[in-house]
C-alpha cells in the first residue's frame, strides 16, 4: 500500500510513529515536508532562545526512518493533488502515486490585512527561519512588539525578551489570552507579565504600520494614538493550510480547514486529514494534543480499525509563560446554563483561581488557574471523569489553613482509562502495567510511554501514579545500589555523612552486608572521597577502589596505563611542554592531545608510572585525574587577552575554576567549558558547567553532556559575578554530589528531578531548602584538602611499591607489546604479536 | 590429591598483601593472581584475562555474588570465581584456579 504524506511537523510525525504501532504492513510510505528540516518541537519553541538549537527540539527519534524504511523528503512542497490518478504532484514537478494520502500541513500564521505589514522587520512566529530572522532583526533592534496577546503571542514576547529587546504585546481584545482566561484571570496574568518587564496594551486595534520617528515603524490604532518600535511580530492567529484541498475540491470547513468526519476522512474516501489543517464538527483545533489523537486515529484506520474514531478533543491546557502559571480546564468562561463559579483573588501574591461547578454542585465543569497551578492536575482528572465533587468545594482553591491538606484526588480514585497525558493518550492504566514491568522512574517512564515526555504538564501527576502503583505492587522505590546495601546512593551518601563513617569497614559493618562489590565500594569511595576528601589510596581506602583509582591511572587495552598530567584551562608552558616530551620520550610513550585539552601518554607499564609521575612532578605537574569519576577539565576559548572578539579573560577563569575543583570525586565525570564571548568556541554549552562571557557578566548554563546521548546545557542565572558564580557553582556541583545516583551524569540527574530545572534553581538560587550554607562549606573543605594524589602516592612508599607487575619478579609483563605506527608506538594486534617481540620497543 | 606431590612456591609475605587486594606473581613462567581476602583468606586463579588477553585480574575489585566470592576484571567487569575460576557472564573464558595456602607467613601457590 501506498501512503503519502503531506507534511511533517509534531503531527505529521506523530502519524508516522502511529501507524508503526498499529502494525502497518508493507506499506511504503513517502513523506513530503515542505520546511528544509524534519518536525520539531513547536509548542516549545521560545526555547531556541534559550539556547536549544534547531537539532535540540527535534520530536525525531534518532535512527527512525532508516529502521522504518518511511522515506523523508524536506524542502520537498507538494503543489497540486490530482484526485482522478490518486497522484501528488510537487514543486519540483515530481509526480508521486497514493493508495492513501495523508494531509497534515498544519497551519499558517494570521496576519491581518493592515497596510504596512510587509514592511521589513515584520515577521510572523512560526518556523525556524522565522525565529533565526527574527534573531538577526533583534541583534539590530532595541524595541519590539508582538501583535497579538494570546498563547502564542506571549510566548513570542518571552522571545522578544530573552532576546534583549523592549517588548510590547498589542491585543485587540480587552484582555491577554482572552479565550482561555476570564476577566478576573485576565488581570492577574497582564498584573505579572507587566512585572516581568513586558509592557501589554489591550483595547488597540492597529490600522496602520508606517515610518516611525524614533524607531523603524510606527503602528497606529483606531483610537488615534500609536507606538514605535524597531520590530513587529503578528501573533494573530493562525488559519488552517487548505489550499491543496481547495486546489483538488475537497470539502471545506465553515471556517476554513479540510473537513474531516469522526474517522479523519475527508469527503475523498482515500485521502484523511489530521492536526491544525482539519476542521471537525465545524471545530479546527490549534493544540498538539487533538492533532495526535488525530493522527492516531487516521493510523488505526488505515491499519484496518474501523472503530477507531475521533469524538472532539478536551481543550485544557496548563502553561508556563515567562514563569507565570496559566492553565484552563473546560468550561472556563462558566457558559453552560445554571453552572455558578467559587473564586479566589490574592492580588498580593497575584493569584487568581477560579472553578465553574454544575447546577447541583456535584460535577466540576471548567476552571481557570493564574499565578499557581498546582492544583491543575486534580481539577483535571475530576473535571474529564466526572468525579463527585466533596461538599465544600471552595476548599479546592482556597489556601489551606492550620496546615490541613487540601482535599485532593488520591491517585487512587482515578479509573484506569483515565487520561494522564493528553499529549500522547497515555492512561493511568498504561503508565502502572510499565511501572510493573520495570519503568520505576521518570527518565524510564517517559522514555517507555511517552507520558509527560511532550508539553510536561502532567509530569506530577505521573509522579504521583508511578509512586502509588510502586507501593501498590510492593515495590518499595527500590534504588538500592546492590545486594550488600539495601540504600540509594543518596540514602548512602546521608548516611556517612550524618554518621560521620569514615571508613569502609565501618560503613559495611553498621549499614551493609557480605563482602561488598564492584558496584557499592566505588561508590562508597566516591563519597568518602567527597566528604573527607582523604588520600583515595591510604591503606583504610585503597582496596575501595576502582582499578583505574587504584593505580591513579587510565587502564588500556593490554593492560599498560596512560599518564595524563593536569594542564588547566589547556594552558601550558614551552618548558612545560618540553618536559613533557621529554618524559614521554625517555619511556618510549605515545602521545596525543585529549578532547580535553590537554596531552596523553599511552604505553606506560604499571611499575614505571612512579618513575613517570616522579618526573613530571619535578616538572611542576600534578595529576589530572584522568582516571577518576571526578572533574576531568575546563575547556577554553582564548578569551579577551588576546582574542580581537573576547569579551572577558576566558582562560584566566578557566585556569581558576579548574584549581579550584581538581581534586572533586562526584557521582560521574565533570567537565566544564569556559568561552569569552557568544562565539562560544569552547563549546561550554555541551558541558556540565558551561560560562559563556557577556558585557554584563558570566552566564552559567548546567547540565549539559557529550557522550553516546549528547544534551546541551540550559541557562540557568546570568550577568554574574566571577563571586557570584563561583557561589552558584559550588552549590550546584555538591547538590549533585549529594542526590545524583551512582554513574548518573549531570544532564541525566537533571530530567530526573521532579521538578526539572525550576526545582533546581528553587534550591540553589532561592535556597528552598536551606542548604546553601552546607554545600558551599562542602565545597571549601574539598578545595582547602586538596593534595595531589600522585605527589602522596610517589612519596608514601607503602604506596609505591603497590606499583609492580610481580609481587616476585622484576620481570616485564611479556603480554605488553608494541609496534610502530605513524612513528609512535601502538598496542601489537593479536597477529603482530608472534612477530614482534617484547624486547624490540619497551 | 597428595599436596606433597604438588610443586609449591613461594610468592610473597601475607602481609604483602593488602587485604581485600590481588597482586600478580609469576609461577614457573604464569602469571597467578593472589587475593587476600579480609584479613586470612586467600585465593589464587591466573592473572591473564582470557577475553582481553591481558594481564590484569589481580588489580580488580574484590567481592561476592551471592554466595561466590568474586573478583572483576578490570577492563570488561566480568566477575570471576576466585574458588574456582569460573567467569560467570561468559564461562567459555573462564580461568584456572590454582591452590595455595600460608606457611611461616609465606604465601605459597601451586603453578
Amino acid at each position: 500500500m501506498k501512503i503519502v504524506v503531506v507534511g511533517h511537523g509534531m503531527v505529521g510525525h506523530k502519524f508516522l510513529e502511529s501507524l508503526v504501532e498499529a502494525g502497518v504492513q508493507q506499506a511504503e510510505v513517502t513523506v513530503l515536508c515542505e520546511e528544509p528540516r524534519a518536525a520539531y518541537d513547536r509548542v516549545h519553541l521560545s526555547e531556541f532562545f534559550a539556547g536549544k538549537s534547531a537539532d535540540d527540539l527535534t520530536v525525531v527519534e534518532p535512527g527512525f526512518f532508516e529502521r522504518t524504511g518511511f522515506k523523508l523528503r524536506l524542502a520537498a512542497k507538494a503543489a497540486s493533488i490530482e484526485r482522478r490518478n490518486n497522484t501528488v504532484t510537487t514543486q519540483d514537478g515530481e509526480v508521486l502515486s497514493y493508495d492513501k494520502l495523508v494531509l497534515a500541513t498544519g497551519s499558517s500564521p494570521f496576519v491581518p490585512p493592515v497596510p504596512g505589514r510587509d514592511r521589513p522587520n515584520c515577521f510572523v512566529y512560526r518556523t525556524i527561519e522565522d525565529l533565526e530572522a527574527m534573531t538577526a532583526a533583534g541583534a539590530k533592534s532595541k524595541k519590539g512588539v508582538v501583535i497579538g496577546g494570546g498563547l502564542l503571542g506571549l510566548e513570542c514576547a518571552k522571545a522578544l525578551r530573552d532576546l534583549g529587546l523592549e517588548t510590547h504585546v498589542v491585543e485587540f481584545a480587552p484582555r491577554l489570552m482572552a479565550v482561555q482566561v476570564d476577566e478576573g484571570g485576565g488581570r492577574v496574568l497582564r498584573a505579572k507579565i507587566e512585572e516581568l518587564g513586558v509592557h501589554v496594551h489591550t483595547n488597540r486595534n492597529t490600522v496602520e504600520i508606517t515610518d516611525g520617528a524614533t524607531a523603524r515603524h510606527r503602528m497606529v490604532f483606531t483610537d488615534g494614538t500609536w507606538l514605535e518600535t524597531d520590530m513587529i511580530v503578528f501573533s494573530a492567529g493562525i488559519r488552517p493550510r487548505d489550499e491543496l484541498a481547495r486546489q483538488c475540491v475537497l470539502a471545506i470547513g465553515p471556517r476554513g480547514g479540510v473537513a474531516i468526519d469522526s474517522e479523519c476522512r475527508t469527503s475523498d474516501h482515500n485521502i484523511y486529514a489530521i492536526g491544525e489543517c482539519a476542521s471537525w464538527n465545524e471545530q479546527t483545533f490549534g493544540l498538539v494534543a487533538p492533532g495526535y489523537e488525530m493522527a492516531r486515529v487516521a493510523a488505526k484506520q488505515i491499519a484496518g480499525d474501523t472503530d477507531a474514531a475521533f469524538v472532539g478533543a478536551d481543550m485544557s491546557t496548563k502553561l508556563k509563560l515567562m514563569g507565570v502559571d496559566v492553565a484552563s480546564i473546560g468550561d472556563a468562561h462558566g457558559k453552560t446554563p445554571h453552572s455558578r463559579t467559587y473564586q479566589y483573588v490574592d492580588e498580593i501574591k497575584q493569584i487568581y483561581k477560579k472553578i465553574v461547578v454544575s447546577g447541583d454542585g456535584k460535577q466540576l465543569l471548567g476552571a481557570v488557574l493564574v499565578g499557581n497551578a498546582d492544583e491543575y492536575g486534580t481539577l483535571l482528572q475530576m473535571a474529564l471523569n466526572g468525579i463527585t465533587l466533596p461538599t465544600s468545594p471552595e476548599f479546592l482553591i482556597l489556601p489551606s489553613s492550620d496546615g490541613q491538606a487540601k482535599p485532593g484526588l488520591g491517585v487512587d480514585a482515578l479509573p484506569d482509562s483515565a487520561q494522564i497525558c493528553s499529549c500522547n493518550n497515555v492512561t493511568k492504566g498504561q503508565i502502572c502495567a510499565a511501572v510493573c514491568d520495570g519503568a520505576t522512574d521518570i527518565g524510564k517512564l517517559k522514555a517507555c510511554t511517552k507520558a509527560g515526555a511532550t508539553c510536561g504538564g502532567c509530569v506530577p501527576l505521573v509522579t504521583q501514579v508511578m509512586k502509588f502503583e510502586m507501593k501498590k505492587q510492593g515495590m518499595e522505590v527500590n534504588n538500592h545500589l546492590c545486594e550488600h546495601f539495601a540504600y540509594s546512593r543518596q540514602e548512602m551518601y546521608h548516611l556517612i555523612r550524618v554518621g560521620q563513617i569514615k571508613t569502609w569497614g565501618e560503613l559495611l559493618a553498621k549499614h551493609g552486608k557480605g563482602l561488598g562489590c564492584d558496584i557499592c565500594k566505588p561508590t562508597a569511595a566516591s563519597i568518602l572521597a567527597s566528604v573527607w576528601n582523604d588520600f583515595v589510596l591510604k591503606k583504610e581506602l585503597a582496596s575501595l577502589q576502582d582499578s583505574n583509582d587504584y593505580y591513579l591511572g587510565n587502564i588500556q587495552k593490554d593492560g599498560s596505563y596512560s599518564v595524563v598530567p593536569r594542564m588547566p584551562g589547556g594552558e601550558v608552558t614551552p618548558d612545560g611542554l618540553i618536559a613533557v616530551g621529554t618524559v614521554a620520550k625517555k619511556y618510549g610513550l605515545y602521545t596525543k592531545v585529549t578532547g580535553g585539552a590537554r596531552v596523553d601518554m599511552f604505553g606506560a607499564r604499571v611499575e614505571q608510572l612512579p618513575l613517570i609521575w616522579e618526573e613530571l612532578i619535578a616538572a611542576g605537574f600534578e595529576s589530572g585525574h584522568a582516571y577518576g569519576k571526578s572533574l576531568r577539565t575546563v575547556k577554553s576559548c582564548v578569551g579577551s587577552t588576546w582574542c580581537r572578539y573576547g569579551v572577558d579573560d576566558s582562560v584566566g577563569l578557566a585556569v581558576e575554576l579548574e584549581n579550584r575543583y581538581k581534586g572533586l570525586r562526584a557521582p560521574h565525570k565533570i567537565k566544564f567549558g569556559v568561552s569569552g564571548c557568544t562565539r562560544e568556541c569552547a563549546e561550554a554549552q555541551g558541558k556540565d558547567i558551561g560560562i559563556i562571557a557577556t558585557e554584563k557578566g558570566w552566564n552559567l548554563y548546567v547540565c549539559g553532556n557529550g557522550g553516546m546521548k549528547p544534551r546541551h546545557a540550559e541557562l540557568f542565572a546570568s550577568d554574574l559575578s566571577k563571586a557570584e558564580l563561583i557561589k552558584l557553582i559550588d552549590r550546584v556541583l555538591m547538590f549533585y554530589v549529594r542526590t545524583a545516583d551512582r554513574l548518573q551524569r549531570t544532564s541525566t540527574w537533571r530530567d530526573n528531578m521532579e521538578g526539572g530545572l525550576d526545582y533546581l534553581k528553587n534550591v540553589i538560587l532561592n535556597d528552598s531548602l536551606g542548604l546553601n550554607a552546607e554545600l558551599e562549606a562542602q565545597m571549601q573543605h574539598v578545595a582547602d584538602t586538596y593534595q595531589c594524589e600522585w605527589k602522596t602516592a610517589v612519596t608514601t612508599p607503602e604506596v609505591r611499591q603497590r606499583f609492580r607487575s610481580f609481587v616476585n619478579s622484576d620481570k616485564k609483563d611479556e603480554h605488553i607489546v608494541f609496534v610502530e605506527e605513524r612513528g609512535q608506538i601502538r598496542p601489537a594486534r593479536p597477529e603482530e604479536r608472534a612477530t614482534a617481540s617484547s624486547d624490540s620497543l619497551a | 590429591m597428595n599436596t606433597d606431590t604438588l610443586s609449591w612456591t613461594a610468592v610473597c609475605a601475607a602481609d604483602d598483601i593488602l587485604p581485600n587486594t590481588g597482586v600478580c606473581a609469576l609461577v614457573d613462567g604464569r602469571h597467578v593472581a593472589v587475593f587476600r581476602v579480609g584479613e586470612s583468606q586467600y585465593f589464587a586463579i591466573d592473572n591473564v584475562d582470557p577475553k582481553a588477553n591481558a594481564s590484569v585480574l589481580s588489580r580488580g575489585l574484590v567481592g561476592n555474588l551471592g554466595d561466590k566470592t568474586v573478583v572483576a576484571s578490570p577492563l570488561y567487569k566480568h566477575h570471576f570465581d576466585l574458588k574456582t575460576g569460573e567467569c560467570l557472564e561468559l564461562p567459555e573464558f573462564s580461568v584456572r584456579a590454582h591452590e595455595v595456602r600460608i606457611e611461616d607467613g609465606q604465601v605459597l601457590v601451586v603453578g
